[in-house]
């Protein structure tokens, strides 16, 4: 036993990894560190230049949505064939990006993945605030958005009720469904650290504002139980949530008999790309947030390689699906799914789905590259190409689908005017906003789940069970 | 109970401990003498500690179990009433009662009744929001959220004594002991 001799010992895969979070940390600095952004952190020039040009954008967003509401859809670029423009366009892009949020707080805690902790709180809020930018768009181009409200079922003096055999309605409660749990699940797992933040804050007034979110929690050993399974049932209630709400959404398309939106490839391939977009949004954030916000004992790389490890793996579903796509144009023989495929490649809009291809399939495979994935610089670029790209398919699939279909003396071509690029520029300024703010007021990684994640977290129960 | 104590309710008897390991010892062993009436708090939750204060069970997934089933029939009733009863249209040639299509609706609503009622049951059975108690009127346990663990044993408890139960408490080693005004 007691012998000199140097055994060489194997280091397990496990720990060659970067850790999920550095070394050094205690109970007290982690909640120190990551309230002292929002507490004791002076408000930088930076952060007021940054607010000011997004809050701009929020503005012309407002504008934007004022002139539309007094003047109609008829300032946007939409026409008979293309009837669904940028407003859908941008509803798929947005919904989907929040797709990452719950698929990080949801799905990797079911999986027990603990590298989720320290990324869940702020994919959570991305989120939100993607799913309220997203929720924009179909309130918006109804036309009437005063009487937005007849989606809802409700009793009425009319006597009408909803159609519960369209897709559009599905998606009403797919969609205000999804953005309610992602809220009530962000705001349970803020509640914990709402308390530290009420036990650390100096000033009267902002321990009462924490005070009253944490609604008196104190962490008692009976509220941890059960707490412990509201967060686990939530988890396994947004799981399926999170998958049925693309799914949904594609069914606005694959119900329909357009060629290129009528096929069963839609939902897992949706999907499948709401995550990628999702991580892309993810990824474009964390890196620079860690950056200011010296974060890096929080999101270490190993974060930041597994984001862009899902890249990969969901980008090769996204591009399983563009084969199938081509593979069904070619092989079921059907005139219009074949134009269509030769549309896509040689058509007006052929650059556009060039650079679809490139940014979603061929761009991101650098990921299999451990240099490009541990690269912060790489990652970041290579996450907005995705995003670019993601913007793009819902643009070929929505555009290029309608703007020839089965009648040539019914095709067209699709001019987004500058009212639609204000909204969706806008939208992303709205989105920059409410992150802004959200770093500044409430703890952006989870106090309590990193506090999980150190060693001295550990217990081992004693032998005998007390009945 | 004496009559001063009556002027000046006490509320229990909490110690504080360094780390998790040490508060879940301790109220192994704080169950196992016999006190029953006692609570634990952290930062975190601490595996086993519910446990180890003989809290077992609870009916957070009961309560979700029901909202859902409640979501899910009143979604698809809803549906039914709507296309069958009030409001038949014929929507290309499909029957009112067109059941696949009524699916989404139905599991959407049993998510959100289900996931709102984790959300609110959980709180309501922990007796949220509860802007006073009494467990704030010691200053240690500012840090209950911070890096300390503490364990209560409520003067309810039918073993409770001011002094041989500070002398227990004294028995498991913690940081300190303060008394908790009620």
């Amino acid at each position: 036993m007691a012998t000199n001799t140097q055994i060489p010992v194997e280091v397990p895969i496990e720990d060659q990894r970067a850790p999920v979070i550095e070394p050094g940390h205690t109970f007290s600095t982690i909640g120190e560190k990551v309230s002292n952004i929002v507490m004791k952190r002076p408000v930088s020039l930076g952060w007021v230049f940054g607010f000011l040009v997004m809050f701009s954008l929020t503005n012309m967003l407002l504008m934007a949505m004022g002139y539309l509401f007094l003047k109609g859809t008829g300032i946007w670029g939409i026409t008979i064939p293309i009837g669904w423009g940028f407003a859908i366009i941008n509803f798929v892009w947005w919904i989907g990006i929040g797709h990452a949020g719950t698929l990080i707080s949801a799905i990797l805690a079911l999986l027990r993945q603990s590298w989720r902790n320290s990324i869940n709180r702020f994919a959570e809020a991305m989120t939100l605030f993607a799913v309220a930018c997203a929720g924009i768009f179909p309130l918006i181009h109804t036309g009437r958005p005063w009487l937005a409200y007849w989606m809802f079922p409700y009793p009425n003096s009319m006597n009408y009720w909803p159609q519960f055999r369209s897709p559009l309605i599905w998606d009403v409660f797919a969609v205000s469904t999804y953005g309610t749990i992602s809220l009530v699940f962000w705001f349970v797992g803020l509640i914990p650290d709402l308390a530290t933040m009420r036990d650390r804050a100096e000033k009267p007034a902002i321990r009462r504002i924490f005070g009253m979110l944490a609604m008196g929690w104190r962490g008692s050993a009976r509220h941890w139980h059960r707490y412990e399974t509201a967060y686990l049932l939530l988890a396994g209630l947004a799981t399926p949530l999170v998958l049925s709400v693309h799914t949904v959404v594609s069914f606005d398309f694959a119900v329909s008999i357009v060629p290129g939106w009528h096929t069963t490839i839609f939902p897992p391939y949706f999907v499948a790309g709401a995550i990628y977009s999702g991580f892309a949004m993810v990824l474009c954030l964390a890196i620079p947030i860690r950056a200011v916000y010296s974060m890096e004992d929080f999101i270490t790389m190993r974060h930041l390689e597994n984001s862009g490890k899902v890249m990969l793996a969901t980008g090769l579903i996204v591009a399983y699906g563009y084969g199938i796509e081509a593979f069904m144009g070619w092989y079921s023989g059907n005139t219009f799914d074949s134009f269509l495929l030769w549309n896509r490649l040689h058509g007006p809009y052929a650059p556009w789905y060039w650079s679809l291809l490139a940014s979603n399939i061929f761009i991101p495979q650098l990921l299999w590259l451990k240099k490009f994935r541990t690269s912060t610089f790489w990652l970041w670029v290579i996450s907005l190409i995705v995003l670019v790209g993601m913007w793009l398919e819902r643009f070929i699939i929505i555009v290029v689908s309608l703007h020839r279909d089965f009648l040539n003396s019914a095709w067209g071509m699709y001019y987004p005017t500058k009212w639609d690029w204000m909204t969706y520029i806008g939208t992303i300024g709205m989105f920059l906003t409410l992150m802004w703010l959200f770093v500044r007021v409430l703890p952006m990684v989870s106090i309590a789940e990193l506090r999980t994640l150190l060693p001295e977290a550990h217990v081992h129960e004693a032998e005998e069970v007390h009945k | 109970m004496s009559a001063t104590s009556l002027e000046n309710p006490i509320y229990g008897l909490m110690a504080e401990f360094d780390t998790p390991q040490e508060l879940l010892t301790a109220a192994e062993k704080t169950h196992g003498a016999g006190y029953k009436q006692i609570d634990a708090f952290s930062p975190f939750p601490v595996e086993g500690l519910a446990d180890a204060i003989g809290f077992h069970k609870n009916s957070v997934s009961l309560v979700v179990l029901i909202f859902g089933i409640i979501g899910g029939l009143s979604g698809y009733l809803l549906q039914y009433y709507v296309s069958v009863i009030s409001y038949p249209t014929n929507i290309g040639g499909r029957p009112y009662h067109s059941w696949p299509s009524f699916i989404i609706v139905t599991f959407e609503l049993t998510i959100l009744l289900g996931g709102i009622s984790a959300a609110v049951g959980m709180l309501a059975l922990n007796g949220l929001p509860m802007p006073y108690h009494p467990v704030f009127n010691v200053p240690e346990f500012a840090r209950a959220s911070d890096d300390k663990f503490f364990l209560v044993v409520f003067s309810t408890d039918p073993n409770y004594d001011a002094a041989r139960t500070r002398e227990f408490l004294r028995g498991l080693a913690p940081r300190t002991i303060s008394e908790v005004p009620a």
